[in-house]
């Protein structure tokens, strides 16, 4: 048997679930990441990052609408998936999975981006010509009411959705977390943490791209990089990358300590193959050397352009570092025997329908998303309609 | 003995009445077969199993099992320190054509046949998101392979590694406890082709079933019982090596 | 009332959830298979299909049907658990059409198979060399497959 180490029941050889599935849970994190990330200054009032707010959103429905892709090309049967929406199983987190995902991008993020950008639609469907006119007479759905009156209706609902956004936010990613730590019949998956897990590092990875993406598109535009907005980002990321840690951290110290009888076995997997991607690139590059690098941000007062270089460097790292998480999790999960006597190997073809290839493009094609959302529902304006109302 | 030409379905009356009704899809209305009168299972005797692969060889033919991918096998243990925790163990090809010679040692050796455990709690349908894999009413295990998204989250589940996907259906695969057999008073094809009686179909629900006494006389265990899926596989003298 | 008014966009937003909700009543009710939930949280034809498949192995019973002769040359020796099609391969069609002609079994690969000398089968088990135990004779030379015993003579 090429790959194979000491002894694998037959059937699990061959990995089920390829890079793609690696994918979904980075995507669905992101989004959930970003949201969290807008729902901070809707919510909490953080000023501060208030110029990565409509950005913050378009970048999480531009994920969103990309997820459900590397499922798509997954599946032994893509034209059935629709059956986990008419007969879903109660007792299956993926099916229920479905709804969830479908309540997030409908009444979460699609009503609040709605909410939020409608004074500006409307006024956009009477200034412009040809298609464009059409598209946004269509996203009014026919009323132009942007009184005084009707914007204030808009921001309360809108406070009220995003209230229901971040639970919502939790359980759409918590969800992913749960897929994987239900699973009682493979140790690395199955525990209380994973949902808890999922959900910080998603937070981790979702305010590392919308910043990122903030810093590199303003620089883009030739604009000055706002650093109250940038400073207040990495703080939270810094705050919430140390509680992600610690969760990490504690799932490997309890593992390590009670040593059950997958222990072993795991513990050889993360020593041979899984060295690089966890010791290295997940836990030291990605976790450590961007919570050491924002830890000094915040402790020493370094000028501005240290900070942007350092921001940038931490950014790329901490995504890099999800990734890999999401890497170790699902393509690690599967490299053992759950016999424990064994191991097998993950080859991952190139232009298959679950290939490297397909990996990249659908990696590629949210920022397309983003771009063609950036056009249509310009992210940046001086007032965002809330603050329009406040300031009559 | 002249052999004339006599259709095999008048030779064995029982299966004949039986299966006209399984043809025509409505099993429960089978006048010999009622789902509610059976829980079946099965008994492994591993003293019995002699690792010659039939059973293998004989589920392949029957249920046209791809290359590759095994919906039962068989797995040879070799235990030689009394840790128990480091058996070597192989399965060449599943043992679909038995094992290699083992040489005399102060091990010892014995063969493991293994297949779907028709768990009773079963954690494969708890995850299925369709409801494409589902407990029949008779204790068996089943996909409904025209409904099978090909996730492979049911897959993932099985703690026993029973599962594979179809490599040209694109759907979950595994044991069904030969359900197209067991429905027409036949036993599976894996029992029907061992040698040795190692393997023997059992229904817990027929008081007259040679197991209830089997169960009360001998030491009888499932695999991973700690992970409560309700096996109904049963292993008789099942060495505490095996995974 | 005016609140009404003033909200008659979000009215417009939630009549869309409303109608999409309907259509999605109705695909449901069409595409969603008539015997789903019969038993349980699957489509209850299912198991009509599974139960409907054609079998392959006839079961010794249909065999002995026919073969009388060769079940009373069985029952008394060590083979008479050792099912006809454990040898001889899946039958169901001969047994539906005794014209189609099974191929005999190859005794040099279908003895061995069980009978070959390893550790790792149990010890009251008969178990030979084959190199060493016939010279290279066939089998069957000295044992009838139907009863191995060496009393029983060949098959000839």
């Amino acid at each position: 048997m090429n790959g194979v180490e000491g002894f694998m029941y037959p059937n699990e050889i061959e990995l089920q679930w390829s890079v793609l599935i690696v994918l979904y849970p980075f995507i669905t994190g992101l989004v959930a990441g970003a949201f969290i990330l807008a729902s901070l200054e809707r919510v909490f009032n953080v000023d501060a990052v208030k110029p990565t707010y409509r950005l913050a959103l378009l970048t999480a429905l531009a994920f969103l609408l990309d997820a459900p892709l590397p499922l798509q090309l997954h599946l032994g049967h893509p034209e059935r998936s629709p059956e986990m929406y008419f007969t879903p199983h109660s007792t299956s987190a993926m099916a229920m999975f479905g709804y969830v995902y479908l309540w997030y991008l409908m009444a979460v993020l699609v009503l609040e981006i709605w909410l939020d950008y409608r004074r500006d639609i409307v006024l956009w469907s009477q200034e412009s010509k040809g298609l464009l006119r059409l598209i946004y007479k269509v996203m009014t759905l026919g009323s132009t009411n942007i009184s005084k009156r009707s914007l204030a209706i808009d921001e309360r609902v809108g406070w009220i959705v995003t209230i229901i956004g971040i639970p919502s936010a939790f359980m759409l990613h918590g969800y992913v977390g749960f897929i994987f730590g239900s699973i009682k019949a493979n140790p690395w998956w199955s525990s209380p943490l994973m949902p808890v897990v999922f959900i910080f590092s998603a937070m981790v990875s979702g305010i590392a791209a919308v910043m990122l993406l903030y810093m590199a598109l303003t620089k883009l535009r030739g604009f000055k990089i706002d650093m109250r907005c940038v400073d207040t980002i990495a703080m939270y990321l810094f705050y919430i990358f140390i509680i992600d840690f610690s969760l990490e951290m504690l799932d490997l110290i309890h593992r390590i300590y009670e040593a059950d009888e997958s222990f072993r076995s795991l513990d050889f997997l993360v020593h041979t193959q899984l060295f690089i991607p966890h010791i290295v690139i997940q836990i030291s590059l990605g976790t450590l050397v961007p919570i050491i690098l924002l830890g000094i941000t915040q402790v020493t007062k370094l000028p501005e352009i240290v900070r942007k270089r350092i921001y940038a460097v931490a950014g790329s790292l901490t995504m890099v570092g999800i990734f890999a998480m999401r890497w170790n999790v699902v393509i690690g999960g599967q490299l053992f025997s759950k016999s424990f006597l064994g191991y097998t190997t993950y080859k991952m073809a190139l232009v298959t329908r679950e290939g490297l290839l397909a990996a990249i493009a659908l990696t590629i094609l949210p920022f397309i998303f983003l771009w063609i959302l950036m056009k249509l529902l310009p992210p940046w304006g001086e007032n965002h309609a809330h603050k329009a109302v406040a300031a009559d | 003995m002249n052999l004339s030409r006599r259709h095999f379905l008048v030779l064995v009356p029982a299966a004949a009445v039986a299966w006209k009704s399984v043809l025509a899809g409505t099993p429960e209305e089978s006048p010999n077969y009622k789902m509610s009168d059976h829980w079946w299972g099965m008994l492994i005797d591993i003293p019995k199993c002699i690792g010659c692969g039939n059973c293998v060889r004989a589920c392949q033919t029957e249920n046209d099992v791809p290359d590759g991918h095994f919906r039962t096998w068989v797995e040879r243990y070799h235990v030689t320190d009394e840790n128990m925790v480091n058996p070597q163990v192989i399965s060449p090809d599943g043992g679909k054509e038995g094992f290699p010679v083992a040489e005399e040692d102060a091990g010892k050796y014995f063969f493991v046949p293994k297949l779907c455990n028709h768990c009773a709690d079963s954690p494969c349908t708890q995850v299925c998101p369709v409801g494409a894999t589902f407990t029949s009413p008779d204790g068996v295990v089943l996909v409904d392979q025209k409904y099978c998204l090909g996730c492979a989250y049911c897959v993932q589940a099985c703690p026993y590694g029973c599962r594979y996907i179809h490599p040209e259906k694109h759907v979950a695969d595994k044991c069904t406890l030969c359900y197209h057999r067991i429905t027409k008073g036949l036993t599976t094809a894996c029992c029907e082709s061992c040698p040795t009686g190692a393997r023997q179909l059992v229904d817990l629900k027929n008081p007259k079933d040679p197991i209830h006494e089997f169960l009360k006389t001998h030491s009888v265990q499932v695999l991973k019982p700690q992970m409560a899926t309700g096996a109904k596989v049963y292993y008789n003298d099942l060495d505490g090596s095996v995974r | 009332m005016s609140a009404f008014k003033e909200a008659g966009h979000l009215f417009r937003f939630a009549g869309l959830f409303v109608l999409a909700f309907l259509v999605f009543l109705v695909v449901r009710h069409y595409v969603v298979p008539k015997s789903f939930g019969q038993y349980g949280h699957y489509r209850g034809a299912a198991i009509g299909e599974m139960a409907a498949r054609p079998v392959k192995f006839a079961g010794h019973e249909t065999c002995e049907g026919c073969h009388t002769d060769i079940l009373d040359a069985k029952k008394n020796g060590k083979h008479a658990h050792v099912n006809c099609e454990a040898c001889h391969g899946a039958l169901a069609n001969h047994a539906d059409d005794p014209s189609i002609k099974p191929v005999l079994p190859d005794t040099a690969v279908l003895c061995a198979r069980c009978h070959t000398t390893s550790a790792a089968k149990p010890k009251g088990f008969p178990q030979v060399v084959p190199a060493e135990h016939s010279n290279g004779l066939p089998c069957e030379t000295c044992h009838n497959p139907h009863s191995p015993a060496m009393s029983a003579g060949g098959a000839k």
